[in-house]
């Protein structure tokens, strides 16, 4: 039986295509995958993204513990709302999630993790929140919804009274608020501007319709595919996984080496591979010729042979992107097998498109 | 789904095949495909004279989800290609029985059509999936 969100009428009555996603029945697209993908670029679209787990930490040391658990330093949030993106790391250094963690108070701290990753990531936060003497609670009664797009932020604002909405309008990037009983947040998925934001559950098919009425179209799972790739966004269990360092993910931004004093889960094995030189990396490809790069495509490269993570039709650019690990020093001559086929395609730096435009050189 | 029709023959594998009046095939995926593929963005077709059997590979489509074979229901000589498919090859998801066409074969051996699924057979097919 897969499980369904609040919001799970509101796609069938909007003649959503609904797949399996994760054990959870989620809207793959509502009629053009491609369509909403270019809605989303230009205007604003909405997704559906309670099936992702949020998680409530509170106790007096919940800072100690995230500091602890997280690669990235929770030290950084001194601003109540403000959000930073991390991954949790086993003790050798391999990727067990990409999170986002917002900071409320000195006693609270919201989490939220990947859906697919739900009981694994819980396990281990349980597992050492003993410690720190915090207690987890799952917000299973919050559902979220995903407004993206150039003009997504004017129309969520526009919802709300007017003392919210110049609250919300000046909500700075990464940073999260309550608004009317709702906690938006200026986060996304997409590489455009726009917001998270979570609903009690009883009110989110009716704050759905209220996006609907204002012109805020619905994007589904395969628009928001191939979005964050254009965006460069690592997708967990495809680009990274706990065999992986986030040094091999380009995810080496996320993690605070520094102060060498903060001690956190996964630290000793990430010193040592950096010292000992990271074997391998990710890069962004193009493909200028026809064709479409998929995951778990053999990139040959001259250094030996790596493997395609993420790849797809970009819908901005008209042509196949992808991201790829592949040996250090695997240089620039590289060819990905396609069906048999081995084609010449480009290496290039990712994200390809940021706000709308493809970037330079793509 | 739109509805399949009479005139049509069909392969398990979701192509779709018309015998025309003069006595040629024209060839392409069913509806029911073209929305499992999703939005199509390249069409890889067979070249004018190419010589194809019944069953085997003659074209691929690929979506922004999937790339797929395109066999052939029977067997035969290729004659024209839908060309207009390489620019816009979102017709075969907005008219997959229709302007979505892709080739038209001479056939070989006009009792292949007789081993294809009738639509009433091609739609319990899909009923059963």
């Amino acid at each position: 039986m897969l499980k369904k969100t609040p919001l799970h009428a509101a796609h069938l009555a909007a003649n959503a295509k609904m797949v399996d996603f994760g054990g959870w029945e989620m809207p793959l697209n509502y009629g053009s995958q491609l369509e909403e993908h270019h809605l989303v670029r230009r205007g604003a679209g909405m997704f559906d993204v309670s099936h992702m787990t949020v998680v409530d930490l509170h106790g007096e040391r919940v800072r100690a513990f995230l500091s602890e658990l997280l690669a990235n330093d929770v030290a950084k949030l001194k601003v109540s709302g403000k959000a930073l993106y991390s991954c949790m790391l086993t003790e050798q250094g391999g990727v067990i999630d990409d999170l986002i963690v917002y900071f409320q108070d000195e006693q609270f701290f919201r989490m939220v993790v990947n859906a697919a990753t739900r009981d694994k990531d819980l396990d281990w936060l349980a597992r050492h929140a003993t410690r720190f003497g915090v207690t987890l609670t799952e917000r299973r009664d919050l559902a979220m919804i995903a407004v993206q797009g150039p003009d997504a932020r004017r129309l969520v604002a526009g919802l709300f009274g007017a003392e919210t909405r110049a609250r919300v309008e000046k909500l700075g990037k990464f940073v999260g608020a309550e608004a009317e009983g709702l906690f938006v947040a200026r986060t996304g998925y997409t590489g455009e501007d726009g917001f998270e934001i979570m609903v009690p559950e009883t009110r989110a098919i009716e704050f759905w319709n209220q996006l609907l009425a204002v012109g805020v179209k619905p994007a589904g799972l395969g628009a928001r595919d191939t979005l964050r790739l254009e965006a460069g966004m690592n997708l967990y269990g495809q680009d990274m996984d706990e065999t992986v360092s986030p040094f091999e993910a380009a995810l080496a931004w996320t993690v605070a080496l520094e102060p060498a004093t903060r001690h956190f889960i996964g630290r000793d094995a990430l010193v040592r591979q950096k010292s000992a030189g990271v074997p391998r990396e990710m890069i962004g490809i193009v493909l200028d010729d026809k064709g479409v790069m998929r995951h778990g495509q053999k990139v040959l490269t001259p250094a030996g042979d790596g493997e395609v993570l993420s790849g797809t039709f970009s819908p901005t650019l008209g042509k196949s992107i992808a991201l790829a690990r592949v040996p250090v020093g695997a240089g620039e001559a590289l060819q990905v097998d396609i069906r048999g086929k081995a084609v010449p395609v480009r290496r290039v730096k990712f994200p390809f498109v940021r706000d709308g435009k493809p970037q330079p050189g793509i | 789904m739109s509805d399949i029709p009479g005139d049509l023959k069909f392969l398990k594998s979701h192509e779709w095949a018309r015998l025309e009046d003069n006595g040629t095939v024209t060839v392409g995926i069913s509806d029911h495909a073209q929305s499992a593929l999703g939005d199509l963005v390249y069409v890889e077709l067979p070249s004018v004279g190419d010589t194809i059997e019944a069953g085997n590979g003659a074209a691929v489509v690929e979506s922004v989800k999937a790339a797929s074979d395109v066999y052939a229901p029977v067997s035969g000589t290729v004659i024209a290609v839908n060309e207009s498919l390489s620019d816009k090859p979102e017709t075969i998801n907005q008219d997959a029985y229709g302007e979505g066409w892709m080739f038209v074969l001479k056939p070989s051996n006009t009792a292949e059509l007789d081993e294809l699924l009738t639509p009433d057979d091609y739609a319990e097919q899909l009923d059963t999936e």
